[in-house]
């Protein structure tokens, strides 16, 4: 087979995107903290993640966030198809800077929270949920 | 607009002054994630809340973005300052442009 100019870039984009696909999950979650941050660097400390050691049933796993002095917190799936879940602003009437939902989770997975303080800072926690049943009905 | 979409929210009736309350919220809903797939094999198209907002005399507590991967029947538990008598209110908005609305008194004594 004689090797064209032609063929040469299909087969150059061709192993491209093979080489795309496994890091796509993963670039998705850094696009997701990047829109809430705003590229801003991230730090540790003062943000309480809560949630199961396993959860049964990945359709409905309880977890709580909790930071205090906080404006914002969002909560990310780093192993589902779409990583963001949910994002919490908290108003002046807000009593503490918590609050507990149910989330989905496709399978065993490290879930992540970022929280934005008053003073512009950001910090996160993440935390490993074992799933014995995913949630994303596939 | 989903089928049978009811709220549910849970309020102290009365607080003193500056108190936290712990608020409960459940509102039925199917929150189709857009991931599922039917019988036939066709995807079947996301249909979710995706935001909710609690407000108490018209200022802000809390407002929530939510994404597919919130589970059905979507529940919020989080807490509220009462600094006088009023009403809070609490509002989902559906995919679909529909709102859902309910609101609960607290008075303060």
């Amino acid at each position: 087979m004689e090797l064209t100019r032609r063929g040469a870039i299909a087969l150059g984009a061709g192993v491209a995107a093979t080489l795309a696909l496994p890091i796509r999950a993963m670039a998705s979650v850094d696009e997701a903290i990047a829109e809430f941050t705003g590229g801003a660097e991230i730090g540790e400390g003062g943000l309480e993640l809560i949630t199961p050691e396993i959860a049964e049933n990945g359709n409905t796993v309880p977890i709580e966030v909790s930071a205090p002095g906080a404006t914002a917190i969002t909560v990310l799936a780093t192993g589902n198809p779409t990583p963001k879940v949910v994002t919490f602003n908290f108003g002046p009437l807000a009593g503490a800077q918590r609050a507990s939902t149910r989330i989905r989770l496709a399978g065993t997975q490290d879930v992540m929270a970022v929280a934005k303080m008053s003073d512009g800072s950001f910090v996160s926690t993440s935390n490993n949920v074992k799933v014995t049943i995913g949630g994303c009905g596939g | 607009m989903a089928e049978g979409v009811r709220a549910r929210v849970k309020v102290p009736s009365s607080a003193s002054a500056g108190e936290s309350v712990v608020i409960k919220t459940l509102i039925s809903h199917p929150m189709e994630s857009g991931q599922r797939k039917d019988s036939e094999g066709n995807i079947i198209p996301r249909s979710i809340i995706h935001r909710f907002v609690c407000d108490f005399n018209g200022q802000n507590v809390i407002d929530v973005n939510m994404q597919p991967a919130i589970s059905t029947n979507p529940y919020f538990e989080f807490e509220a300052k009462i600094p006088e008598s009023g009403e809070m209110k609490f509002t989902w908005y559906d995919d679909d442009g529909s709102v859902y609305e309910e609101s609960k008194s607290v008075s303060v004594g």
